[in-house]
């Protein structure tokens, strides 16, 4: 049972408390100068506050400045709360992972052969250290096996109750720190240094200060600070401009006007945009190494998804029952049930499922006993029964077994791949009927098992890949996205064309080996597009590399994991697909609130401009279209009105904009009709609302 | 507005729409070095021309080595020109036997026809030689047109191009252009001026005797080759001072009407070009759209301002208030407010009336077109290239929002770009905001302006955001020939060529190396009406708000204080 992350509350108390400690400590002018934008705030909010002291000092009235000055802490203050609670909720996705990495204490070798241990921290270790992890011990850090096999729990990462098996060599012998070991012992070759394993590097990605900016963000950013500029000189200019008319502006009206027009709403969420990005990923049990990762998953082109376990349910089920001229069903299904009955694989139950429900055949009621049955091996590639006795006139053999004849002689019945069992029987007797049985099943997508008795092929089992329900509309919906479906898969061209229509993706790759898949991601970026996959063998490394998109499944080899820009710790192939999705909602999300911000300075511009100038040339008073009531209310407002919004959009900010996967052109008018249009309307609205209170409360 | 008004507008539209597929396409093919009709005739020419000049056309340039001779070339041109100025009296063709040029005023003027703005601090027929108005301005409006062209071109082929290191060679285009495109149509365009009765001449100023018996000395000389390239370039820069308002260079309504085809022709055909260039004709039409939508709005908000007439007029007593004041009677309202909103969108600067003299608000439609950064249709080259840094911002800003990386013909708008596009809308923006304000707070800058009030900061404004935007109209009751004012417009006027075509070349060379990303569903469409109206909207907000509080003092204050009958 995978049990997620519970879903923290967008306003849950603790995160809100911590977040505002935090906020006041972001204060910090380092924190504060890796946003440009908000720096600036800061700068004027201290500004204001300097000029309302010296006018207090001189006896002045400085009610409205003094409010400005408040309300453009404030707006620095709500812009760091933003970051701070969304660094609060990644933070407690990751304290319970912490927990596990602090104090736990590692038993070091000095050598593979050693026989004697040192205790030392586990933050002691470096790559390349040996450990002992013995049952009860807890993993002290990310390595591979190198000696032994254990069982260990990895719940505190994945979620995931049942222990899974790690052992050295092969695909399985990667081990996460901060996961248990529930029996045996294993050596372990640790291979992160302290500060970079996998929880380091989630911890970083969900906090702020160590946070790294990626692509996209710094090329925002960039935006931000040239708009920044571009208003500072529009702001400082003025007064000359002004003085032509003998019009005389209060530093804090210009101060205001400086914060109103800037883009503080986008720049204080940015980060916290980009926080809660990650922290989504968290939630669905992905983590990525880089942010970069994860924007690159919202531009990917190409999605290469593995078949099995991907599109089609990892395991095939017996669909039909194909004998060969001369050969009743009923006997090819007894045969096929015999040598299924201790298969424990889902295909082979499905074969005993499917002959008892065609032909009545019973488990129960079986002298096993007397039947020896030969497990499945990698060699011989086949699995079956042994069954005492001879039945050459094929009257059925379930009795045999019951008659326990005395005579040595002894019926083999086999099933396995096609390739294996005709090499058992010898090319000699293989009919062209069983031929064309087996071409017709790999046509259809389907996975020919031959049953044999003796030296006699008396069928095909077909054995169906059953499509995951529902994946077809998902791949449609892909395709609406502009994003192309290649399947892999290590079956036959035929049968890998037959499942690919069945599942609708727009392509696929047969026969696949590593080399292939790898030479196939290569192709495609030459053209400009950018790959995902995901993979867990060493053999997917490199392809994993390549690929832009790499996601490693938590099962796979230490290798795979250090290869891929992602981890999935629920291995769920099926995954990559909402990683994309959350990809593309961080870039939107962006989006739209850079777009929102940029059109709230036209309301804002109108709010503003006339109050500064009325004094010189009351007849400006005409482009106070909100009618506000007094220049001092209408600069209050929008100051306000300025602060307030990044609150507004703070659970925006952290949920998202809402994504319904379409075609770029339809999101785009939905996205500018509410951001765009939205962002224009809403601040003429929300000034006047505001302008009404500041005046209705006296406050200007 | 009556009939007769609407009737012409959209005749002009209707002929630079026709135009721009068959003009855009012919240059397209120019720029890719394709064979033309004319080839035969002018390839010889053209080879000649780089042997002589140890151009060797099949090598091309890095966007740093292209940046570099556009550099290299305006510089010479600026020393070149100055000399000549300088050195006018000792130089033939000189029947009027003017003087040379007094230092400051040389410089502004060289650095205003190299950057193809041409400001004018001087009138022409009493401060210029036949021999400086042809070897000196003539030939700065052919070269500067071209130097603009070329770099619009650079940049397309950037946009065009995949993985490639370089973005062409400044040398080729900029004779290719000159050569197939500006000196054909000009030859062309100067013989039909010259059947509607433009002077073309190099025979001394005529006497006459008025019929009061009075002495008069009629200004002439080689007026209609000037004319033609003044329009086509958007140069601007007159033979006359009171340039194209002068009977002499614009006497006919069909001259009026050449003239300002003439104008838009190589702007529009520029983005058919590009759309030819990158392989889908409907981005340039977008862009043309854009700039149409832009362009129709000034229209229609100057037209309405100077039908409502002065105010201060009615109060008089008169049936009919029409503003006709610096207007020529012979064009009228509609020709006359079509002229002036054609010239300051597109950067020429000619002009056939005194912009000072129209309706406040009338008169700060040519203020915006210069402010939102020349890109309605725009000068030469710069029009395109201006809007595409405008497409850069859009398509950043609202291009996230589609869930990608923003991308722009399949290359992806990133860091490097974002920050060159940044740079280069922040130029105009100093020079505009940054040299006005000095020029109010000092004394030497303010004593040029003639009028108090919000009118006499229009005239600042317009001096300095025409110079800035590279235009060269002049708002007119200015003092522009004062040393000050000489050199920081100077300075104006180069921050605005060069501090954008530098980053323009930058952004050419980034985008070149880049791949393109294949077209699917995914992609933002840049050629629908939703992206026209989305591009429309950032050029307002982000080019036109960052004025708006200047323009509230200038030209809103008076017109609202001449709704009160307060006038200057």
């Amino acid at each position: 049972m995978i049990h997620r992350p519970k879903a923290i509350g967008l306003l849950d108390r603790a995160i809100l408390r911590g977040a505002a400690l935090d906020a006041v400590r972001k204060l910090n002018p380092r924190d504060l100068a890796r946003n440009p934008v908000i720096f600036v705030t800061a700068v004027a909010a201290l500004l204001s506050s300097l000029l309302a002291a010296g006018d207090l000092a001189t006896g002045g009235s400085v009610a409205v400045e003094g409010q400005i000055a408040a309300w453009l802490w404030f707006t620095v203050l709500f812009a760091t709360f933003a970051e701070a609670i969304a660094e609060g909720r990644g933070k407690a996705q990751a304290a319970s992972l912490r927990k596990t990495r602090t104090e736990t204490p590692a038993r070091k070798l000095a050598s593979a052969d050693a026989t004697t241990t040192t205790a030392v921290p586990a933050t002691s270790l470096r790559a390349g250290d040996l450990v002992l992890v013995e049952a009860g011990d807890v993993i002290p850090g990310d390595g591979d096996v190198v000696s032994g096999i254990a069982t260990v729990d990895e719940s505190a990462i994945t979620g995931e109750s049942a222990p899974v098996i790690r052992e050295s060599g092969g695909d399985r012998s990667a081990v996460t720190g901060g996961t248990r070991v529930v029996s045996d012992r294993i050596v372990v070759r640790i291979t992160t240094n302290p500060g970079e394993s996998f929880l380091d590097r989630m911890i970083a990605l969900v906090e702020g200060a160590k946070r790294q900016k990626t692509p996209n963000e710094i090329a925002l950013t960039i935006l931000l600070v040239g708009m920044t500029v571009l208003f500072l000189l529009v702001v400082v200019t003025l007064p000359a401009f002004a003085s032509w008319s003998g019009t005389v502006i209060p530093a804090v009206y210009l101060v205001a006007l400086l914060i109103t027009l800037i883009p503080t709403t986008i720049g204080g969420l940015l980060s916290a945009i980009g926080i809660a990005g990650m922290d989504r990923l968290v939630r669905f049990n992905v983590i990525a190494k880089s942010g970069r990762a994860v924007e690159a998953a919202g531009d990917v082109d190409v999605l290469l998804l593995d078949k099995t376990g991907t599109i089609t349910l990892g395991n095939r089920q017996a669909a039909e029952f194909i004998p060969v001229p001369g050969v009743a069903e009923r006997e090819l299904a007894e045969a096929a049930f015999l040598a299924s009955l201790a298969d424990e694989t889902p295909e082979g139950k499905s074969i005993v499922a499917l002959a008892r429900e065609r032909f009545g055949f019973h488990p129960d009621g079986l002298e096993r006993d007397a039947l020896t049955f030969i497990p499945f091996t990698a060699q011989t590639r086949m699995s079956g029964v042994d069954v005492p006795g001879q039945d050459p006139a094929g009257r059925g053999l379930r009795s045999v077994g019951a008659q326990a004849a005395p005579q040595a002689a002894i019926t083999e019945i086999r099933k396995g791949a096609s390739d294996a069992i005709v090499a058992r029987v010898g090319q000699r007797n293989v009919t062209r009927d069983l031929a064309l049985a087996v071409e017709r099943v790999a046509k259809a997508g389907g996975t020919p098992l031959l049953v044999a008795k003796d030296a006699r092929v008396l069928g095909v089992v077909y054995l169906k890949d059953i499509v995951k329900p529902g994946i077809r509309e998902r791949f449609q919906t892909l395709r609406a996205m502009g994003i192309r479906t290649v399947m892999v898969t290590g079956d036959n061209p035929l049968t890998a064309a037959a499942i690919a229509a069945e599942a609708g993706v727009d392509d696929f790759l047969a026969e696949a080996t590593p080399e292939r898949k790898l030479e196939l991601i290569r192709s495609h970026q030459a053209e400009g597009r950018l790959v995902a996959m995901c993979g867990d063998g060493s053999n997917d490394a490199p392809a994993l590399a390549q690929a832009d998109v790499g996601v490693a499944m938590n099962t796979g080899t230490q290798a795979a994991r250090e290869a891929g820009n992602m981890v999935d710790l629920e291995s769920d192939p099926t995954k990559l697909i909402e990683i994309v999705m959350i990809g593309k909602q961080l870039l939107m999300s962006r989006g739209a609130l850079t777009t929102f911000s940029i059109a709230n300075d036209v309301a804002k511009y109108f709010a503003i401009i006339p109050a500064l100038f009325i004094a010189g040339i009351p007849q400006l008073q005409a482009l106070n279209v909100m009618g506000l009531a007094s220049p001092q209310s209408a600069v209050l407002s929008a100051i306000i009105f300025n602060a307030l919004v990044i609150v507004a959009l703070i659970p925006l900010a952290l949920r998202g904009v809402a994504y319904r996967p379409a075609p770029a052109a339809v999101l785009l008018r939905r996205n500018l009709l509410v951001y765009g249009l939205g962002g224009l309307v809403v601040p003429f609205l929300g000034i006047k609302a505001i302008d009404l209170a500041v005046t209705a409360l006296g406050l200007a | 507005m009556d009939a007769s008004g609407i009737l012409q507008i959209v005749l002009f539209v209707g002929i630079v729409v026709a135009i721009t597929p068959l003009l855009g396409g012919y240059m397209a093919r120019v720029f890719s070095g394709e064979r033309v009709a004319l080839s035969r005739a002018l390839g010889p020419l053209e080879r000649a021309l780089y042997r002589l000049c140890g151009v060797r056309p099949e090598q091309e340039q890095h966007w740093t080595a292209y940046a570099l001779s556009v550099l290299t070339f305006s510089l010479a041109g600026v020393l070149l020109l100055y000399a000549l100025l300088r050195a006018q009296s000792w130089l033939p063709f000189n029947p009027a036997g003017l003087g040379s040029m007094p230092p400051d005023l040389a410089f502004n003027t060289a650095v205003s026809f190299v950057t193809n703005t041409n400001w004018q601090a001087y009138a022409g027929e009493s401060a210029l030689s036949y021999f400086s108005q042809m070897a000196g301005l003539t030939v700065q409006n052919f070269v500067s047109a071209a130097a603009g062209i070329a770099v619009a071109v650079a940049l397309i082929r950037g946009f065009a191009r995949r993985s490639a290191r370089t973005v062409g060679n400044f040398y080729v285009d900029l004779t290719r252009t000159t050569l197939y495109v500006l000196l054909p149509v000009c030859v062309v365009g100067a013989l039909v001026l010259v059947w509607q009765g433009v002077p073309q001449t190099l025979g001394a100023y005529t006497e006459a005797t008025t019929l009061e018996g009075d002495r008069q000395v009629i200004a002439h000389g080689p007026v209609a080759s000037q004319m033609m390239i003044k329009h086509l370039g958007t140069n601007g820069g007159g033979f006359f001072g009171q340039n194209a308002a002068h009977p002499f260079e614009n006497p006919t309504p069909l001259a009026n009407l050449i003239h300002m085809v003439a104008i838009f022709a190589i702007g529009a055909g520029l983005t058919n070009s590009f759309g030819r260039m990158v392989g889908d004709v409907r981005q340039g039409w977008a862009l043309l759209a854009v700039m149409g939508v832009l362009f129709l709005a000034g229209v229609a908000v100057a037209c309405w301002a100077e039908a409502q007439g002065n105010p201060a007029l009615a109060a008089l007593g008169l049936d009919q208030p029409v503003n006709m004041e610096g207007k020529e009677v012979r064009f009228g309202i509609a020709s006359t407010i079509l002229f002036a909103v054609v010239t300051t969108a597109a950067s020429c600067g000619a002009v056939n009336a005194m912009h000072d003299s129209l309706m406040p608000l009338a008169g700060m439609v040519p203020l915006v077109n210069m402010m939102l950064g020349e890109v309605i249709v725009g000068g030469v080259g710069a029009g395109l290239y201006g809007m595409l840094l405008f497409v850069v911002m859009a398509v950043f800003i609202a291009g996230l929002m589609v869930g990608r990386t923003p991308e722009y013909l399949g290359k992806k708008i990133e860091a490097r770009e974002i920050k060159l596009a940044v740079l280069a809308i922040l130029a105009p923006a100093f020079g505009i905001l940054g040299l006005g304000a000095l020029s109010i707070v000092l004394p030497a800058g303010a004593a040029s302006a003639t009028a108090a009030g919000p009118h006499g900061l229009s005239e600042i404004l317009y001096a300095y955001t025409s110079a800035a935007a590279n235009n060269g109209s002049a708002f007119a009751g200015f003092a522009a020939n004062t040393p000050y004012q000489n050199g920081m417009l100077a300075l104006a006027m180069l921050i605005g060529r060069f501090l954008i075509i530098v980053p323009v070349l930058a952004i050419a060379g980034s985008v070149a190396a880049k791949k393109a990303v294949p077209v699917s569903a995914g992609t933002f469409p840049t050629h629908g009406g939703l992206f026209v109206g989305l591009l429309v909207g950032v050029i307002l907000i982000v080019g036109g708000l960052t004025f708006f509080p200047t323009l509230a003092l200038g030209p809103i204050a008076e017109h609202l204080l001449l709704a009160t009958g307060t006038l200057f």
